[in-house]
């Protein structure tokens, strides 16, 4: 029986594997970023051990740090120290740092693939849940903790048990305005939240062929908030395209063996899943979550649910608390709810292709009076490239702020925070309760419904303006 | 690492479920750079309600948390494992756990034990009814005690070995080294090297 994409790359990283133990991985990329990582280092200090591989490990400051005067030393002293602890880390360990103010830095699974060190049937990982967007590459990433960032280091392994294999074949052409947020949206609530632990899933079918990178990268970040450590996608000539060129990328002789390795990474034909979830992409619709899980979600067009519609208890009593938090009455119209805030950004769609597509509904037009758009590019590289577009222009000019590269508001660990009982659309990862701030209301969203959103002040889909 | 053999202590009943780690250790605490002292981040958001389970008197001294369905999804900071163990929590029951949480409390020695939903049900109903009721929870036997219910569960040998003799991963890795560097030898020349900077 043939293989899938998933487990052919995992087949090829085993260093050693015993019958009762986990298989030894090989770790081809280690992202570093300041808030998982100083521990690690400290661990290895205690222990007297080196980086094994500095040459396969780099870092970046992302997750705490601040998006306006980024030219300044920043103002929390605690997120300071984090931030010069990295610094003082990666000197010490001879580890690659992108600091703050340097063009290469931005969010790490942003940066990644921008500097083509994302390459498909890799294993990468990093102290971040989110790493499961290298997937979108035909890589096998996922997030790991602190203790395996430090295993990491020490010996470029981890232990590990292989994972069972999903495919999610996502079939059909998606109609105008809708987009891979919306398809992984309507993903992890069809399977639910736990739906794809244990699994790597691997998105297939004609819907995510036609699909961009950062599109795919969308929806491979997003594999976590199913429950799925990694999600992937077998490398193709899209994929081939946008790592050509880059500035890691394989040259000349390099660049055809690595290609010719490339075109072998797919699941045989005779591969068979350990379990398949289909999809339609035909009746797909843009997508919005209600409550406080990503699971939580339902098409722009549909209404707040009622508790009462659950047969499960604990499902009744799980809406009820979430309906409560996110102070919303069941019947309420989902396109009714007026927002406080709207972000655009993060590792899910703080990419160039993101902004492009909320500055095109934007553009020469206002956002609502009663609501603040905070627009965060996922890199220092993106934002060069949105000003060199004129996009920056398009959203100040609309009354949005423009920011310096980070995580910002997709956690909330640096001042760009909701207030309590705010409400955002997001466009985001995770929905969960003060996730953006202390009391904050979230409704994960696309690009677009971010942006069609900001101009009318309510959730709202382009189609609604 | 402690070596885990067996712990009796009282139980916390947490009936909620998709507990994420934004709820066990919000964000803004994750900026120390210590494994200690996170204690007083522990549901921090939660524990501004009085009613809130880990406010009350009669759990005051739990140490084994019994959680609803899909406990510690979400963010992959270790910090939520640090964080129960800091407050004091030896073991967690639920009947499914995020893998990333559940990698990492095995890394640290928090142990996590998935028994079914009824079971977890049941365990409920009496910590609820009598809140002292000690649990004993013994890695060696894999069972789960309580009153007079003694409940058995499943944890891979190799997990189970290595949190009763309090191994860490890293030095059992060492041991392959060799190995290691043979592997390194026969990497695709064209893989990606972040150093030197292109």
């Amino acid at each position: 029986m043939g293989k899938a994409l998933a487990e052919k790359i995992w087949a090829e990283h085993v260093v050693a594997a015993a019958a009762g133990e986990p298989d030894l991985l090989y770790i081809d990329l280690h992202l570093i970023h300041e808030v998982t990582s100083p521990q690690a280092f400290d661990g290895l200090r205690l222990a007297n051990r080196k980086v094994r591989r500095p040459d396969l490990t780099i870092a970046t400051e992302d997750h705490n740090v601040p998006t306006l005067n980024v030219d300044k030393p920043i103002a929390d002293p605690v997120s300071k120290l984090q931030v010069d602890t990295l610094r003082k880390n990666c000197a010490e360990f001879g580890v690659r740092l992108h600091s703050l103010g340097d063009v290469e830095q931005g969010i790490v699974h942003v940066v990644g693939p921008q500097l083509g060190i994302t390459q498909p049937g890799m294993t990468i990982v990093c102290g971040d849940s989110h790493t499961s967007t290298h997937g979108a590459f035909g890589a096998l990433a996922f997030g790991i903790g602190t203790s395996e960032v430090e295993h990491v280091l020490a010996t470029q392994t981890l232990p590990l048990h292989p994972p069972k294999t999903m495919a999610i074949n996502v079939d059909g052409t998606l109609q105008a305005g809708v987009t891979s947020k919306d398809i992984i949206l309507a993903v992890i609530a069809k399977i639910g939240t736990g739906g794809g632990q244990g699994y790597t899933l691997e998105y297939r079918g004609s819907a995510i062929r036609a699909l961009s990178m950062e599109a795919r990268m969308t929806i491979c970040n997003m594999s976590i908030e199913a429950g799925a450590r990694a999600g992937l996608i077998a490398p193709d000539q899209t994929t081939f395209d946008y790592v050509k060129g880059k500035a890691h990328a394989p040259t000349d002789g390099d660049w055809d063996a690595a290609l010719t390795y490339w075109k072998t990474l797919t699941t045989d034909a005779d591969a068979k899943f350990d379990k398949e979830v289909n999809l339609n992409a035909d009746e797909l619709a843009p997508f919005v979550t209600w409550g406080t899980n990503p699971g939580q979600g339902l098409p722009l067009t549909a209404s707040v649910p009622n508790p009462d519609d659950y047969s499960n208890a604990e499902d009744r009593g799980a809406v009820k608390r979430a309906l409560e938090y996110m102070d919303l009455k069941p019947g309420t119209p989902l396109k009714s709810i007026k927002v406080d805030t709207v972000f655009l950004g993060s590792c899910t769609n703080g990419r160039i292709e993101d902004l492009r597509s909320a500055a095109s509904v934007i553009k020469g037009k206002k956002i609502a009076s009663s609501l603040r758009l905070l627009v965060v590019p996922g890199s220092a590289r993106v934002r060069l490239q949105a000003e060199a577009e004129g996009l920056d222009k398009v959203f100040l000019d609309a009354g949005a702020e423009w920011r310096s590269a980070g995580c910002s508001m997709c956690l909330g660990m640096n001042p760009d925070q909701l207030k309590p009982g705010e409400r955002a659309a997001s466009t985001s990862n995770r929905n969960f309760e003060g996730r953006q701030g202390k009391g904050g209301r979230t409704h994960l969203v696309s690009p677009l419904v971010a942006a069609a959103t900001a101009l009318k002040g309510t959730l709202s889909s382009p189609a609604d303006l | 690492m402690e070596k885990f053999l067996k712990h009796t202590g009282n139980a916390l009943p947490l009936r909620r479920s998709n507990v994420d780690t934004d709820q066990i250790i919000p964000a803004v605490y994750l900026k120390r750079i210590t494994k200690s002292g996170f204690e007083d981040g522990l549901f921090a958001a939660w524990r501004n309600d009085p009613a809130f389970e880990l406010n009350q008197p009669q759990y005051k001294f739990a140490t084994v948390l019994v959680a609803g369905p899909d406990f510690g999804t979400g963010s992959s900071r270790e910090h939520a494992v640090w964080a129960l163990q800091n407050y004091g929590f030896k073991v967690i029951l639920s009947s499914r756990f995020a893998d990333i949480f559940r990698g990492n409390s095995q890394k640290m020695g928090l142990l996590t034990v998935i028994l079914p939903q009824a079971d977890i049900e049941k365990i409920w109903q009496e910590i609820e009814s009598k809140p002292d009721t000690q649990i004993t929870v013994d890695l060696g036997a894999k069972t789960v005690a309580y009153a007079k219910t003694t409940l058995t569960f499943d944890i891979d040998d190799y997990t189970r070995w290595r949190l009763m003799e309090g191994l860490d991963d890293i030095g059992l890795t060492f041991t392959k080294l060799d190995q290691v560097s043979k592997f390194e030898e026969k990497r695709l020349s064209f893989k990606p090297k972040t150093l030197p900077i292109r």
